[in-house]
């Protein structure tokens, strides 16, 4: 297990660094170069080449490759040309805005999702399971933009059930600990706060979750239904054992595998679901902080490293279902 | 009175856009407490479905059940799914025929074996576990202990089968039903396996159905066999009877295909011709019609019983039997 561990941990750095070399050099390869884009076309010679060398791209190409590697490592990721700030310092406040809307997705998508798609597998054929089927399809076809823009009319404009923006309202007295709102209330026991940060989190929270729930729902389905035709479900039958426990301990545990990778891959699709849920509900978090860093200024560090996080995440959250899917899976320990 | 007594036992199977097919057309049979019947037969002949009927165990949709399946004079067929799954297990057990697939991948071995002790005696976790133990070492798999802790992908073949039967005769079941329990087995094996349920059945005295359609299988191990053609009994007799006289020419086929090693070399090894498709419906007379050998007119037409002989529990569904051989 802890080989298992080192090995993912040793490939999640490899591919890191390829990642990086591709940013970097596609970055060179820009038409116009990084320098076109902070200066724009019309900047005499002379600030052009007061900024190349500012920037250090007179020197050879791979020096300037190890400089951006060393300084990756050493978690200087450049300063903001938009603002000007350090670009740490940029995404860690955009960070935890995105992970509060997309961990409520998740959230909302495996929680429903499981026992849908169990409940839809157990009346296969039926009312439930048929109609199961319908609204799942119409969750994955819809757009995130366009499902963000419907909710927000009926349930803000029309019904004012929910806030129609923002992560909290103005003058909500909420002290900021960690940057996640809804959590920073409970710890400085400001409930209100706490609540006011839920009820802005939940529109854009059920727009993220609607294609990784359709998604897990039907893989949930299908993934019960093959395992209901296992023999060891028959011979769990043979054995009398009370239905409870058939669904417990043989039925749903094997089926979990499919769904764990699914909600895996999913991570990718939240990513870029939260950049257009960001832009419905102007959340401001990553994927905000994505549309201003490309239309407004061509903020290239920010962008790179925003890529950079996102491969990340996305790969740690791989590593996290393989690891559970050891947990699950006894014949996955052995290798 | 008999253990287990099946009566008129049909199943059909009824799927959309399709004809519904008959896959147990009126199968009756009896199992005495400690005795050991055979149902044999080739494959899509009805014997494993019968045993699925007989446990309740068929898909609950897409089928048609009739007929009753007395055990001690109790109707499965008719008990509410509740009360068939007290009985399931505790009464009768059952071993199938693949012993990797009937084995959950993710559960150790230990706990599978438990749990069946937990649902139907009332044990805690740990009495089962100890009476797992216990269960493994009588089915002959070294090093118990051990083994409880293990995953089924971690055992082999005949290890998973021998788990299986630890399984299925846990609660001491008055019945256990083998359907081909040795047929996904190298050939060493399948003799040790055979060897252990003989074994186990002689000792504990519990009632055996056997699946197969091995006839060495039945002839080492059953004492009355039922033999099955299309979704019927066709001959049933004791075992000495049957390998000695086989009546029926569907079940003297089956016993001229047997390869023997004392048979002429060189000469083909016998076949029956055609193959189950070429049956014609019950109705119409013997199934087993186009490919009998010894087929008359009077074969087509009407349909034929299954009449008794003056053998001891026999029965014969045939208008013109391999003729007995009168002993001089």
């Amino acid at each position: 297990m802890v080989r298992v561990v080192l090995r993912r941990l040793i490939q999640l750095g490899v591919t890191l660094i390829a990642l990086m070399t591709l940013i970097f050099f596609w970055l060179r390869n820009l038409p116009g170069g990084p320098v076109d884009a902070l200066l724009g076309e019309r900047a005499t010679p002379q600030t052009r080449e007061t900024l190349i060398r500012a920037l250090g791209y007179d020197q050879p190409i791979w020096v300037q490759y190890w400089r951006f590697v060393r300084n990756v490592v050493t978690g200087d990721l450049g300063n903001s040309i938009r603002t000007g700030e350090p670009v740490t310092a940029v995404i860690s406040r955009a960070f935890p805005a995105t992970v509060e809307l997309a961990l409520a997705a998740i959230v909302i998508a495996v929680g429903l999702g499981i026992p849908l798609g169990y409940l839809a597998a157990r009346h296969r054929g039926r009312l439930l399971d048929n109609a199961t089927i319908v609204v799942t399809l119409i969750g994955i076809s819809i757009p995130i933009f366009f499902l963000g823009y419907l909710l927000k009319d009926w349930l803000t404009q029309g019904a004012h059930v929910f806030p129609p923006s923002g992560r909290i309202s103005t003058g909500a007295g909420n002290t900021d600990v960690t940057g996640f709102f809804v959590l920073d209330g409970l710890l400085t026991r400001e409930w209100d706060a706490s609540a006011d940060a839920l009820w802005h989190l939940v529109l854009p929270a059920v727009t993220l979750a609607t294609i990784p729930l359709a998604i897990i729902v039907r893989i949930t389905r299908a993934s019960v239904l093959d395992v209901l035709d296992e023999d060891y479900i028959r011979t769990a039958d043979a054995k009398g054992l009370r239905d409870a426990t058939i669904r417990r301990r043989h039925v749903l545990r094997n089926a979990l595998l499919p769904v764990v990778t699914t909600i895996g891959l999913q991570t990718g699709a939240l990513l870029a679901g939260a950049v257009l849920t960001e832009k419905v509900y102007n959340w401001g978090g990553l994927g905000t902080l994505i549309t201003d860093s490309i239309s407004g200024s061509r903020d290239y560090p920010v962008l790179q490293a925003l890529i950079l996080l996102a491969a990340f995440v996305f790969i740690v959250v791989n590593l996290l279902v393989d690891l559970s899917y050891a947990v699950i899976d006894p014949r996955v320990r052995v290798r | 009175m008999p253990l287990l007594d099946v009566r008129d036992l049909s199943v059909v199977f009824r799927r959309k856009g399709a004809e519904p097919f008959t896959a147990v057309d009126g199968v009756s049979f009896s199992v005495d407490p400690g005795q050991t019947v055979g149902l044999v037969g080739e494959s899509g002949c009805g014997k494993s479905v019968t045993s699925l009927a007989i446990m309740g165990l068929l898909p609950r949709r897409g089928n048609t059940v009739a007929g009753e399946v007395l055990f001690e004079d109790t109707d499965l067929l008719r008990l509410r799914p509740q009360d068939l799954r007290d009985r399931r297990g505790r009464d009768i057990g059952m071993i199938f025929q693949d012993p990797l697939s009937s084995l959950n991948p993710v559960i150790p071995l230990g706990l599978q074996v438990a749990e069946v002790l937990e649902r139907h005696q009332g044990r805690t976790r740990q009495a089962a576990l100890r009476e797992a133990r216990q269960l493994l070492e009588a089915v002959g798999i070294p090093d118990p202990a051990r083994r409880l802790k293990e995953f089924p992908h971690q055992l082999s073949g005949g290890m998973r089968q021998r788990a299986l039967i630890a399984v299925a005769l846990a609660c001491k079941p008055r019945l256990l039903i083998a359907d081909e329990p040795t047929t996904a087995l190298d050939v060493t094996i399948q003799a040790q396996i055979l060897a252990l349920l003989k074994d186990l059945v002689d000792r504990s005295g519990t009632a055996l159905v056997m699946i197969t359609h091995d006839l060495g299988v039945v002839a080492g191990l059953c004492d009355t066999v039922n033999v099955l053609y299309a979704g019927k009994v066709v001959e049933r007799a004791g075992r000495h009877d049957l390998f000695a006289q086989p009546r029926h020419p569907y079940t003297h086929g089956l016993l001229q295909s047997v390869p023997r090693l004392d048979a002429d070399r060189g000469r083909r090894l016998h076949q029956i011709p055609g193959s189950v498709s070429d049956n014609i419906p019950w109705t119409e007379g013997c199934a087993f019609a186009p490919r009998c050998a010894r087929v008359i007119d009077d074969c087509i037409g009407a349909t034929v019983a299954l009449e008794p002989t003056r053998r001891r529990d026999g029965a014969l569904r045939c208008t013109n039997p391999v003729p007995q051989e009168v002993p001089a």
